[in-house]
């Protein structure tokens, strides 16, 4: 684990955009436990090399005119409890961090995963983010 | 494969989710850790073994792409003589 004054930027690089951070399997639960409507949930990382390009395209996804209704993310490697609670909720899709998943109704519709974000530049992942909201969140 | 250096201080593929064609028919994938003298260590590996798994290879790797690599060992290392053919798993 890292100190938290060394991942806190990368913390507020997402909730400065609006997204609540769920730190606790509580708050796990009561954002993710009574699904209905559109939630995003981006697991956060302190890989600089992935989840540098991973934050800010989210921060250019959300700019977009459609989105999910409900915006969270949990930090993998730092605040563990909560992380595996939030991957219970994704069904059989695999953890690997950084990544995001979209869920509609409690189900996960898309999912971007860390394979999908190396290399890649923030355009185009935020392009698959905006894809996928424009098919689910409309 | 030359350029970009994902993680600079480490090889070029260091944290690169590849996939290692395995000499004995085996597939293997996750994420690239070093090439040293004993082989290429992965991380959160994945092995697909054409005697046990069900699925076809090009189906499991689809299964894996899909739903991420579903790995099975935290730490693996390929050994040299059984690492062939390195590609990128989700070339951009």
């Amino acid at each position: 684990m890292y100190p938290e004054m060394m991942v806190k930027p990368m913390r507020d690089e997402l909730t400065r955009l609006g997204v609540e951070e769920l730190r606790s399997v509580p708050d796990v639960d009561a954002a993710l436990g009574e699904p209905s409507g559109t939630a995003l949930v981006f697991v956060n990382s302190v890989c600089g090399c992935a989840a540098g390009m991973a934050r800010p395209a989210l921060a250019k996804a959300l700019q977009h005119g459609t989105k999910p209704a409900k915006l969270y993310t949990v930090f993998a490697g730092q605040d563990l409890d909560a992380t595996a609670r939030a991957r219970s909720y994704f069904g059989e899709y695999q953890p690997s961090s950084p990544s995001v998943a979209l869920l509609k109704d409690g189900e996960v519709v898309a999912f971007v995963h860390r394979h999908q974000i190396e290399g890649r530049h923030p355009d185009a992942i935020a392009a698959a983010l905006t894809q996928a909201f424009d098919t689910y969140c409309a | 494969m030359s350029g970009h250096v994902f993680h600079p201080g480490h090889d070029e593929l260091h944290g690169v989710t590849v996939v290692i064609t395995g000499t004995s028919g085996r597939t293997y994938v996750g994420r690239w850790h070093e090439r040293g003298p004993r082989g290429v260590t992965m991380r959160d590996a994945a092995i697909y073994d054409p005697a046990s798994n069900r699925l076809p290879l090009d189906a499991w790797l689809a299964k894996q792409r899909k739903f991420g690599v579903a790995a099975t060992e935290k730490h693996l290392v390929v050994p040299t003589e059984e690492a062939g053919e390195v590609a990128l798993f989700d070339p951009a």
